[in-house]
């Protein structure tokens, strides 16, 4: 490093805590997962894109769900039927108004972003993918937006294909731009990248992509719990994401999905409260967005679900933004200037992860000493081998920030790598 | 509370740096493929087999410094013993990482220092790969072995 570069990083360092109009310490106290102790260090969870903790806020919503609400909903006229009716009907209202969908009637629950996708490719795609037709996806997607097009293109004899990115972890719009074909029948694309950390340019793909009149199927998983989204402004024709990256519980999931589009696809699973009515020579389905809503949903999730986005909204998920690119700057200065680290994934727009490889020392290897020292990351491939394969690695180490994470946990971390140099020193 | 120096010794360290038998021999005969689907360890590992006996083994691939450091000192175990010998001391290493049983140790010689991986689970696949590749390639099997 040069020392005017060097100089320039002790400034920018020693730059005060950006002031993003809540106190994290009182955030801390919300999580009671956060007071644990990891082989007598505190825990510094840095999983993050992994999964989220949880707020007690949201932890006390499940148990109220069971202590006071649970009964089957849609269907009892009893009390606590309608009360649980009312609770979960309330809640899609809540997610709608969350992510901007223009009714709660393209709201619908899933298991997570997994299940949301392969709803998508298995009622829409099977309908409208056919043999050499394309599905167009992008090099850093997460094996959830890789396989299920794969196996519907394996069904129908289409063909799998792939936008790429550059070494910095961006992906190549012209290219992309020009994979748009005439046989090209679905787009499904990350909004942000689970294993770089990459904000794609979404809107401006999903204007070139509807230019030629194709949809874009979108894997918000990443992307919601860091930045606001607003399905119309995006004007994306499905966008799935988890409950459980974003404080809520695991298990509910969130397919949007534009009316009209919902309205003309065959139902994904059959069973109870997807019908309006049944015999045995013919079953009338159930108007949006119950067709898509087999069997008795995760009614316990969604109250949690409802709490979750409760607690965003009363941080603002602007401040959640300011605070988690603030401790991403920091960490990529102080982590990204450790001798022999090589951060993977250096794109311009980022959200929450710093993903890196350490000279001469396996990120597996890292991961057990960080895990000495209390640290939690992920290492490994991080469901996206062929990210992995595109940056000639077999691993990354990969830290991701929450709202609840703070500067001196990624000093934290920059000790426990000085600590992975002293072992492998 | 498991310690770090306990897993990373140093011999294994260094072995880790500075594998032994990284190479293809000459003569190799059976060979197989080992893949960690988890963390992307990948080694191959080679044989030249002299009637029912180890004449020479060689490695190569990558992994993590316990994978590794294992598979380079597995070589230098096993080479010259019969098919049954060196099943024989997989049965016991495996015992060893897994924390069932420390009683070969003394049997076990270098192979030892592994046994600080028991008190750390999730490594001991990284501890046994090599191992599990070594198997397949005296069975002559074909597949690629995973340890999922």
């Amino acid at each position: 490093m040069s020392v005017a570069a060097a100089v320039s990083l002790r400034e920018r360092i020693a730059k005060p805590l950006v002031d993003v109009g809540f106190d994290v310490e009182k955030i801390r106290a919300d999580f009671p997962i956060l007071r644990t102790k990891v082989h007598g260090h505190p825990l510094v969870y840095l999983d993050n894109a992994a999964t989220s903790q949880k707020p007690q806020s949201m932890i006390d919503a499940l148990v109220r769900y069971y202590e006071g609400e649970n009964a089957n909903i849609h269907r009892g006229v009893h009390y606590l039927s309608q009360i649980a009716t009312e609770a979960f009907e309330n809640a899609r209202e809540t997610v709608r108004a969350f992510v901007n969908a223009a009714d709660t009637k393209e709201i619908i629950f899933t298991r997570g972003t997994t299940e949301a996708i392969n709803l998508v490719a298995q009622t829409y795609g099977r309908v409208h993918v056919g043999a050499g037709d394309e599905v167009l996806i992008t090099a850093m997607e997460h094996h959830s937006d890789i396989v299920p097009w794969q196996m519907l293109c394996e069904e129908k004899g289409a063909k799998l294909r792939v936008a790429p990115m550059n070494d910095e972890g961006e992906l190549l719009l012209e290219d992309f731009e020009k994979l748009l074909g005439a046989r090209t029948k679905i787009v499904a694309v990350s909004h942000v990248s689970n294993a770089l950390g990459t904000i794609n340019p979404l809107k401006q793909m999903i204007a070139l992509a509807h230019a030629k009149g194709i949809p874009v199927v979108v894997d918000g998983a990443q992307a919601v719990p860091h930045l606001k989204v607003d399905v119309q402004d995006l004007d994306a024709d499905f966008y799935a994401f988890s409950g459980h990256k974003m404080y809520g519980p695991t298990g509910i999931g969130l397919l949007y999905g534009k009316a009209a589009l919902l309205e003309a696809m065959p139902p994904y699973q059959g069973g109870g409260d997807m019908i309006s009515s049944v015999t045995f020579e013919k079953t009338i389905y159930n108007k949006l967005p119950h067709k898509f809503e087999a069997g008795t949903p995760d009614m316990a999730g969604v109250a949690g679900l409802k709490a979750a986005i409760g607690y965003m909204n009363a941080i603002g998920i602007a401040k959640i933004a300011a605070h988690e690119h603030d401790l991403l700057e920091y960490a990529t200065e102080v982590v990204g200037s450790l001798p022999g680290v090589r951060l993977i994934g250096t794109a311009r727009e980022k959200a929450s992860v710093l993903s890196f490889v350490l000279d001469e020392v396996h990120p597996h290897d890292i991961g057990t000493i960080l895990d000495q020292e209390g640290i939690a990351v992920r290492t490994g491939h991080h469901c996206a081998q062929p990210v992995m394969e595109r940056f000639g690695i077999p691993a990354t180490v990969r830290a991701s920030f929450a709202v609840y994470n703070t500067r001196s946990e990624v000093d934290a971390l920059v000790r426990g790598i000085r600590k992975v140099h002293e072992v492998f020193a | 509370m498991p310690e770090l120096r306990d897993l990373y010794q140093e011999v294994i360290l260094e072995h880790s740096k500075a594998p032994r038998n990284y190479k293809e021999p000459a003569g190799t005969n059976q060979r197989a493929e080992g893949y960690n689907p988890l963390c992307g360890d990948r080694f191959t590992v080679y044989l030249a087999i002299d009637g029912d006996r180890i004449r020479e083994i060689g490695f190569q691939g990558a992994g993590c410094a316990i994978s590794k450091a294992s598979a380079s000192m597995m070589t230098q175990s096993v080479k010259g013993k019969t098919k049954a010998e060196a099943h024989a001391i997989f049965e016991q290493f495996h015992e060893l990482v897994t924390g069932h049983s420390h009683a070969h140790e003394a049997e076990l010689g270098k192979l030892a220092v592994f046994s600080g991986v028991s008190e750390f689970p999730v490594r001991v696949k990284c501890a046994t790969l090599a191992w599990h590749t070594l198997e397949a390639a005296l069975e002559g099997k074909q597949e690629k072995v995973s340890t999922e």
